[in-house]
C-alpha cells in the first residue's frame, strides 16, 4: 500500500459528500492511483448490489393500521386517574352542556359553511399530499379513460365522469379511492406540466353550484358541482389551470 | 445521551397537532420499518419496535419543532430499536472491526460483484455486521440519508459519519465474499 491517502476519502467521493475542491483533488489524485481506483471500483460494484438486490423492505399493511389505531385514544392520563372533588365534576358537565350548545349553533347552515368549507378544502389537500407519497398516486395507472372507469365499477356506490383531456394539456394519469369527510370518493389524477392534479368527485343532492377557489398550505383548490355530483380538485400549478380543467370537466 | 430531541414536551396532541403528526411524520413509516427491521433482523419483532417507535414520536410530536421529520422519526426508531436489542437480545458484536487481520486486498470487484448478485448471502452479510454499522449502511444505502442526516440520526458526529460508512462497507465487502469466516467470528 503506496497510497497515502485517508481511505474514507474514497466513501466521501463515493457519496458525493465531499465539497467541489476535494471532489476535483481526488479526481487528479485517481489519474496517478490504480489502488484508489480499484478500491472506488469495488464500493461501487457494492453499492450496485446492495441497490439490485433491493433490500428496502415496506411496512405491512397491518402496521399502518396498528399505528392509527394507537394514536386515536388520546387520553390525558395524569388528570383522569386523580379523583377529583365533587364541585369539579359539576363544572365538567356544565361545560360539556355548554360546548355542545355551542356545537349546535355551530352547525347551524350558514353560520357554519364557510369553516366547514375551509375544514374541507384542508382533507383535501391532505389527501392530495397524501398521495403524493411513493406509489399512493394511483390504484390503476392508465391513460385510457375506458380502463380507468370501469375501475372504478363495484368499487363505490356511483359512477364518477372519467375523461382523459390530454389533448388540451390534462393527461389522465389514473385514478385511486380515497377517503374525504368519512365517506369513499373517486380520485383523478391528472398530469399538468411537471405538476399533479388530483379531482375528487362524490354525489351530492345539492344543486349545482359556481366554482369557489381558494388555496390552502400553498395548493391551489377549486370546488364545483354539477349534475349531481360534488368536485374539487387541488394542485400546486398555478390556479388558473384549475378554471382551465374545471371548464374541461363541465362540459 | 441518545435520547437528545425526542424526549422534550411529551403529551396529547390536540386535533390540529394530530393532523400535522399524519401529514409529516406518518408517511415516513416505511422508512421506520425498514430500519428496524434490519436492526432487530426479523419482520416479526420490527413490526412491534417500529410501533412503538411511532406511538413514541407521536407522545412526543410536541418536541419536533420542524425540520427533517424523517430524520427525527428515524431517531426514535434506532433509539428505541437499540433499547429492544438490549433487553431481548444477547449482546451483538460491538468490537471495533480489526482491519489488520481482516483486509485483504483480495476483495476484488470481481469476486464482489459475483457475491453480490445473490440477494440472500447480502442480506446475511448485512445482517453479520455488528448493529452501529449495519444502520449507516441501511441509512446510507437503503434510505438514501445524506451524512448530515445519518449524524442526527445515530447521533455520531457529521465528522466520523464518512470513515463509520468507509469501515463498514469495507467489512460487508469481506463478509459478503468469505461469508463463513464472518459468521464464525460472530459465532451465527
Amino acid at each position: 500500500m503506496d497510497c497515502e491517502l485517508p481511505r474514507a476519502v474514497i466513501h466521501g467521493y463515493l457519496d458525493g459528500e465531499l465539497d467541489p475542491v476535494r471532489a476535483a483533488e481526488f479526481e487528479r489524485h485517481l489519474e496517478e492511483c490504480p489502488e484508489c481506483v480499484t478500491a472506488l471500483e469495488s464500493q461501487e460494484s457494492l453499492r450496485s448490489s446492495l441497490h439490485r438486490a433491493q433490500l428496502y423492505e415496506k411496512a405491512p399493511p397491518q402496521l399502518r393500521q396498528k399505528v392509527l389505531a394507537g394514536m386515536r385514544p388520546s387520553e390525558p392520563i395524569s388528570i383522569s386517574s386523580r379523583r377529583r372533588p365533587v364541585i369539579a365534576q359539576w363544572l365538567a358537565v356544565a361545560a360539556v352542556l355548554l360546548l355542545s350548545l355551542y356545537s349546535g349553533w355551530r352547525l347551524i347552515p350558514g353560520l357554519s359553511e364557510k369553516n366547514s368549507q375551509t375544514a374541507l378544502a384542508a382533507q383535501i389537500v391532505d389527501a392530495h399530499l397524501r398521495s403524493l407519497q411513493p406509489g399512493h398516486l394511483t390504484d390503476v395507472i392508465s391513460t385510457d379513460q375506458h380502463t380507468v372507469k370501469p375501475w372504478f365499477d363495484g368499487k363505490l356506490d356511483f359512477s364518477p365522469p372519467v375523461q382523459d383531456f390530454a389533448n388540451d394539456g390534462f393527461p389522465l394519469q389514473g385514478g385511486r379511492l380515497d377517503v374525504v369527510g368519512g365517506r369513499t370518493v373517486a380520485a383523478l389524477v391528472y398530469g399538468r406540466r411537471k405538476h399533479f392534479v388530483s379531482v375528487f368527485i362524490w354525489p351530492t343532492t345539492e344543486k349545482d353550484e359556481a366554482a369557489r377557489t381558494g388555496s390552502q398550505q400553498g395548493y391551489n383548490w377549486i370546488n364545483w358541482r354539477k349534475n349531481g355530483m360534488e368536485f374539487y380538485a387541488v394542485t400546486d400549478a398555478a390556479a388558473p389551470d384549475l378554471t382551465q380543467l374545471q371548464a374541461l370537466l363541465s362540459h | 445521551m441518545d435520547q437528545s430531541l425526542e424526549e422534550k414536551g411529551g403529551g396529547v396532541l390536540d386535533a390540529l397537532e394530530a393532523e400535522r403528526f399524519n401529514l409529516l411524520v406518518l408517511p415516513h413509516l416505511d422508512s421506520a420499518f425498514n430500519l428496524a427491521r434490519w436492526l432487530v433482523r426479523n419482520r416479526t419483532d420490527a413490526e412491534d419496535v417500529a410501533q412503538e417507535a411511532m406511538l413514541r414520536a407521536y407522545r412526543f410530536f410536541g418536541g419536533f419543532h420542524g425540520g427533517d421529520a424523517r430524520a427525527w422519526l428515524l431517531q426514535i426508531v434506532r433509539n428505541t430499536c437499540f433499547t429492544w436489542l438490549e433487553k431481548n437480545r444477547p449482546p451483538e458484536p460491538t468490537a471495533e472491526f480489526n482491519e489488520e487481520v481482516h483486509v485483504t486486498n483480495s476483495v476484488t470487484p470481481e469476486a464482489l460483484a459475483i457475491a453480490g448478485n445473490n440477494r440472500d448471502r447480502l442480506a446475511r452479510a448485512l445482517e453479520a455486521l455488528p448493529p452501529r454499522f449495519r444502520e449507516v449502511i441501511v441509512l446510507r444505502e437503503l434510505e438514501g440519508c445524506s451524512y448530515k442526516e445519518i449524524a442526527a440520526i445515530t447521533s455520531i458526529p457529521i465528522g466520523t459519519v464518512m470513515s463509520a460508512l468507509s469501515r463498514a462497507r469495507r467489512q460487508l465487502q469481506v463478509a459478503l465474499v468469505n461469508p463463513a469466516r464472518e459468521e464464525a467470528a460472530h459465532g451465527l
